[in-house]
């Protein structure tokens, strides 16, 4: 069936919605990256085959047995307690869902409607029936994934008979391009990649130019450790970006688009590619859209696995069939991009917004958020923390409220150290930051950035140098060698960082460490360089202490750096057993039965089986 | 047009010059390793930083890149820029081979000529080098992964101005390296013209020549014009004493400086060559070995057997067909002294390839 107008768009949704009332009950599995990951699927695939088992039971006995539709949600944002169901329209939500439980779930909660309590999520011991109750949901503002998790991201009518594509019809037929570029300048969005640049001027300058063709990209290449927004979104509604991109494309006047999905996204790419076909099919991309006269086509392009391809011109050259490599500019992309024709580059979270700025107004747009940063912004919560996942805040929220009251604190109740913000292209933000609000410009103030909007927990058991060093040879390892400051200054800075680590360090160490994380900073090419050594600026920042305690007293405090951790034990809890001599690899450790034991330290090469062994937790790290 | 000052001097110049060539127009010099002209700047090897004061904000930045703003202050040696550049090559040092009393480019090296200049002897920092194994696979040039420093002159060259696209960076980060993906030089779809090593600014690309010489030890160049096809290639022939040593494409209205692998490797060996003939030659019907004549008794021979030959059969019987090689006059000649004398019209030469 193809929708050739903006009534049969109407009629689509109606039926849509009648289709999905029609159902008397819906199981949504979870199907986001996490929770695949701790088996959803197989919970997906269970419930499927007990589901038809029931059809078998409604053709044939009873006419009014519950008609079940199971849907592939995207991520419902609690990656820590997948797989997650979610029944409606009980509006129930289950957490830690095994395969033994799908057949109670059916005969309970689907047939009979009754709840199962001990699948509830727990807060303070009261089990929270539905999302709103659990706290890590109910403090967020969802504009980008307000349908991530509510509907079946397989299924275009899902999307429709939530409104999808009305703000498509808005632009189209009650909005001029130029009222449109407005509309989103005037909403004061500003990309959400990273570097934070106004959307609704990138748009206006390629609408400007006279060009024959134009182009529309989606940075989907998303490939900071630790980050997992935009995976998500293309995963869990990759309408919305669809949608988004539709418009900008009418915006600018462009009659093609391309979606650079990274490598290791195979879901999304699977994903994306169904929603373009089904919307292919239904006249939603293509000539003629809804009988406006716009044309759109939309391509998929797959990376292969390069960090700085996510930089613009790098990027379109991989798109390209070339290698990718940032180029210098001017010419900016907006002039020259793919193609060398102008383009419009915005990433996945960026076009995910466009939709709901279009049909609930630039006004309603600026009312979240700040004043310079308006919107929300989703970050992926992960590391030290209770509730790890997916999350949208309004920009401004503050670190305190993410970590404590969504995120639930510091995983088993350790101290808090810092917050891993922006990546690898980031910086560490510390307990006074904590109460500062989180967008684009405060956060650069402290030698940080928003960046794509990872955001790691750190806590006491961190060694802030070892996680220098993690990131820097992050960057290093992802520096493409087009320039020296990067391709080598990176790889000497990972070196001093080994050096410090391995106990060999000297304080001149420190200031070469500075010296060279200035240049690259200040004379890297592209993005990637310039931001490389922010980890290592911000953390020697807050938390020099730390560098020098590796260097003058060879103390990691933290434990983690392998050269410096000394085993001893303790001589009153020793119980000479022996156990932990017989099993040292180095035969580093001596004593007589039932004496206490001593570890030799010059032969002892760290590696922790003696304190695995111990029944009575004489040995520890000092 | 836009005004600036450079180091003081005041220039004007159309909007959209960048700062390396304003300050060309001044007769400054700033230095450069990655940068060709008329191509978009690579921007990568950070050698032409310079410091740019303008409406009270002071940035450094790339000359080959920036774009000139009026009123734009630049310095272009000032303490900050020097310390830059010192910096960028600390670290290019740390990365790269230096033994150089063995290297063939030593004396012909951008790297050790700044070096040299911004007085950095030797590098600060401790650590690995990048290496890799000399890629010899190439019968004319070698490349060795140890002296370059991916400036990509070389690939920016084969890319964009050859148009072969046969090598580009391989690998990444630390590890980069020139090559052409397919395993040696020589595997690749390289024809061999040596562009790229004229385009080297180090000794990580060098023909494999067996004359050696330095620089400096050339007592001319003598430009002169391919003796291949009819292009007509400009190109440099070095001398050392008294003899060609290299050739080195020069800026011609038809090559701009580029050569193919005929013009590079082809047209000066057999100059010297010892079974190269300088005599002409007459055979002896007795013993059936060439000897030596003088040019007046070779060419009566020649115009002899031609006059006989036209006498019994007529001028059709004859031809003459000139060498790709010869220059455009000679063909004239050749082709007057068959239509004139050989009174024929068969004459054809093979310039067109």
């Amino acid at each position: 069936m193809s929708i050739t107008s903006k009534e049969d768009l109407l009629k689509k949704q109606t039926e849509a919605q009648e289709k999905i009332d029609s159902y008397t009950c819906r199981i949504l599995v979870c199907c986001g990256t996490g929770c695949v990951a701790s088996g959803s699927m197989k919970i997906y695939e269970e419930m499927k085959r007990l589901c038809a088992d029931l059809d078998g039971v409604e053709v044939v006995a009873q006419k009014d047995v519950p008609h079940i539709g199971i849907a592939k949600t995207g991520c419902q944002g609690l990656c820590e307690l997948g797989p997650l169901v979610r029944i409606e329209p009980q509006h129930l939500q289950y957490v830690h869902v095994q395969i033994e439980d799908c057949k109670e779930i059916i005969e309970k909660t689907v047939l009979k409607g009754e709840p199962i309590e001990r699948l509830f999520y727990k807060h303070d011991e009261k089990p929270c029936e539905h999302p709103e109750d659990i706290p890590f949901l109910n403090q967020q503002t969802r504009i980008v994934l307000e349908h991530c998790g509510n509907i079946d991201a397989e299924s275009i009518d899902e999307y429709i008979a939530a409104g999808g594509f009305q703000a498509v019809v808005k632009a189209f037929f009650e909005m001029t391009p130029e009222e449109v570029v407005e509309e989103i300048t005037k909403s004061g969005i500003r990309g959400r990649g990273g570097a934070g640049f106004p959307m609704g001027k990138k748009w206006s300058q390629v609408a400007r130019i006279q060009s024959d063709i134009k182009y529309v990209v989606c940075n989907g290449d998303e490939g900071d450790p630790g980050a997992f927004m935009d995976g998500s979104v293309m995963e869990g509604d990759p309408y919305k970006l669809m949608e988004g991109m539709i418009i900008a494309a009418y915006a600018v006047g462009a009659k093609d688009g391309y979606i650079y999905v990274r490598a290791e996204y195979p879901l999304s790419v699977a994903r994306l590619k169904l929603a373009i076909t089904q919307a292919e099919e239904y006249g939603l991309l293509g000539d003629n859209i809804l009988g406006s006269g716009v044309d759109f086509h939309l391509h998929i392009n797959r990376g292969a696995g390069a960090f700085v391809c996510g930089e613009g011109s790098a990027l379109t050259a991989s798109i390209e069939g070339k290698r990718g490599m940032p180029r210098v500019k001017p010419p900016r992309t907006v002039e020259k991009g793919l193609w060398e024709k102008p383009t419009v580059l915005n990433n996945v979270e960026t076009y995910a917004n466009v939709a709901r700025i279009i049909l609930d107004g630039a006004d309603w747009y600026r009312t979240i958020g700040t004043e310079g940063s308006t919107g929300t912004k989703t970050f992926s919560l992960t590391g030290a923390i209770e509730n790890t996942g997916l999350i949208e805040v309004p920009m401004g929220t503050t670190l305190r409220h993410i970590i404590y009251d969504i995120g639930g604190g510091i995983k088993k109740g350790a101290a808090f150290k810092a917050v891993q913000i922006g990546g690898p292209s980031g910086g560490c933000l510390v307990e006074k930051h904590l109460d500062e609000p989180l967008d684009f410009d405060s956060v650069k103030k402290f030698n940080a950035i928003i960046g794509s909007g990872g955001l790691v927990v750190m806590d006491e058991n961190t060694c802030m140098v070892d996680v220098a060093k993690f990131f820097m040879g992050f960057t290093q390892r992802e520096s493409c060698g087009k320039c020296g400051p990067c391709r080598i200054g990176t790889k000497r800075m990972l070196e001093l960082l080994n050096k410090i680590t391995r106990g060999e360090g000297k304080m001149e160490d420190l200031d070469k460490l500075e010296e060279t994380a200035k240049f690259i900073q200040s004379r890297s090419l592209c993005g990637l360089g310039k931001s490389a050594p922010l980890p290592v600026i911000s953390t020697m920042q807050n938390f020099r202490h730390e560098y020098e305690e590796h260097i003058l007293e060879n103390k990691c405090r933290a434990h983690v750096c392998e050269a410096m951790k000394v085993y001893t034990i303790d001589p009153d809890k020793c119980k000479g057993c022996t156990k932990c001599a017989r099993n040292c690899p180095v035969n580093a450790i001596t004593g007589e039965k039932k004496e206490p034991h001593t570890i030799d330290q010059t032969k002892c090469i760290k590696c922790g089986t003696c304190m695995d062994n111990c029944s009575f937790g004489a040995i520890s790290i000092k | 047009m836009v005004r600036l000052t450079i180091d003081g001097f005041p220039v004007e110049v159309e909007k959209g010059t960048t700062i390396l060539h304003a300050a060309e127009k001044l007769g400054i010099k700033i230095p450069t390793l990655c940068y060709i002209e008329d191509l978009l700047p690579d921007g990568s090897c950070r050698m032409c930083v310079v410091e740019v004061k303008n409406n009270g904000r002071t940035k450094i930045d790339t000359a080959c890149t920036l774009q000139v703003s009026e009123g734009d202050e630049v310095l272009t040696m000032s303490e900050k820029v020097i310390e830059s550049r010192r910096m960028t090559l600390d670290l290019l040092l740390s990365d790269h081979n230096v033994h150089c009393f063995s290297c063939e480019a030593n004396g012909n090296c951008k790297l050790q000529d700044y070096a040299y200049e911004y007085g950095v002897s030797e590098t600060s920092y401790e650590g690995a080098k990048s290496g890799g194994e000399i890629d010899d696979s190439n019968k004319f040039f070698r490349y060795d992964p140890n002296l370059c420093i991916l400036c990509h002159r070389c690939v920016n060259t084969c890319t964009q101005l050859v148009g072969r696209g046969a090598i580009d960076t391989m690998e990444r980060g630390f590890q980069s390296i020139i090559g052409n993906g397919e395993g040696l030089w020589a595997d690749g779809t390289c024809e061999s013209c040596g562009n790229c090593v004229q385009a080297c600014p180090t000794g990580a690309l060098v023909m494999k020549r067996t004359n050696k010489y330095r620089p400096y030890q050339a007592q001319k160049r003598v430009r002169t014009t391919c003796p291949h096809c009819a292009t007509g290639c400009q190109m440099d022939l070095i001398v050392k004493d008294g003899k060609i040593v290299d050739v080195e494409g020069a800026d011609g209205p038809s090559n701009h400086g580029l050569l193919c692998v005929k013009g590079r490797s082809g047209s000066f060996d057999f100059v010297d060559h010892k079974t190269r003939i300088r005599q002409p030659l007459i055979k002896n019907h007795e013993t059936g070995e060439f000897e030596e004549a003088s040019w007046d008794d070779a060419l009566d021979l020649v115009a002899n057997k031609f006059t006989e030959l036209k006498n019994q059969y007529g001028g059709d019987a004859l031809a003459g067909f000139a060498c790709s090689r010869s220059t455009n006059e000679d063909i004239y000649m050749l082709q007057k002294m068959v239509r004139t004398v050989f009174e024929s019209n068969n004459t054809d030469n093979c310039a067109r390839v």
